[in-house]
């Protein structure tokens, strides 16, 4: 594990993370939710964990974005908070 | 009190993984919109993987997969401490996959409440039921 990647990628997931949960669009915080999927994609590759990463780049950032935009575009866009 | 720096310094990841954890609770209890809480119930399950995965790294540890496993010369003495352990990375897959089947069933029942409401906040959803 090389830190100071590590260190980086963890400070882009929680800023992916909050900013998921911060935007006021919610096609917006499911491209956002995509990306944090993808940057724990990329942590778990630093971490020597192989089989994981792969599946979360499948998975996580792959078919969970997709639902979350057939969701989104099936019923509204606009959020309160 | 240099320990306790040291300490707190050392385990970063762990740090991270509570902080992740406590945004998914904040968000899953405090945010109004269904799709937010959705987003929110999966960063928390992410955190836990990331605490599980941290638990398998190893320092000078490689990946998982077996060196000089085939070949002429291939021998058969594994030392486990040159393999990061792969025993929490085989958990945490199958929670990843728990986790898209709870996040569709979760996404449809959104959907089923937006058709009948037709919204997706909290409040204006306990509203009308109030009213019938």
């Amino acid at each position: 594990m090389i830190w100071p990647i590590d260190l980086a990628i963890l400070t882009l997931v929680v800023i992916a993370g909050i900013g998921a949960l911060m935007v006021k669009d919610l096609l917006g915080a499911a491209i956002l939710f995509g990306a944090y999927s993808f940057m724990m994609c990329l942590l778990w590759s630093i971490m020597g964990a192989v089989d994981v990463a792969f599946t979360e780049a499948s998975v996580g950032a792959g078919v969970s974005t997709v639902f979350f935009v057939a969701a989104v575009f099936r019923t509204s866009r606009r959020t309160k908070d | 009190m240099t320990d306790l720096i040291s300490m707190v310094v050392a385990k970063y990841n762990y740090w991270i993984y509570i902080t992740l954890m406590m945004i998914g609770l904040y968000a899953m209890i405090a945010k109004n919109n269904l799709v937010k809480k959705i987003v929110g119930m999966n960063i928390f399950q992410t955190a836990i993987i990331l605490f599980y995965v941290s638990i398998g790294v190893k320092k000078g540890a490689t990946i998982p997969i077996l060196e000089h496993g085939h070949g002429p010369n291939a021998h058969h003495v594994v030392h486990a401490v040159d393999y990061i352990n792969p025993l929490p990375h085989v958990l945490m897959l199958t929670a990843i996959v728990v986790g898209v089947a709870t996040l569709g069933v979760a996404l449809a029942l959104a959907i089923r409440i937006y058709n009948n409401y037709n919204t997706l906040e909290e409040d204006e959803i306990l509203a009308q039921v109030r009213e019938k």
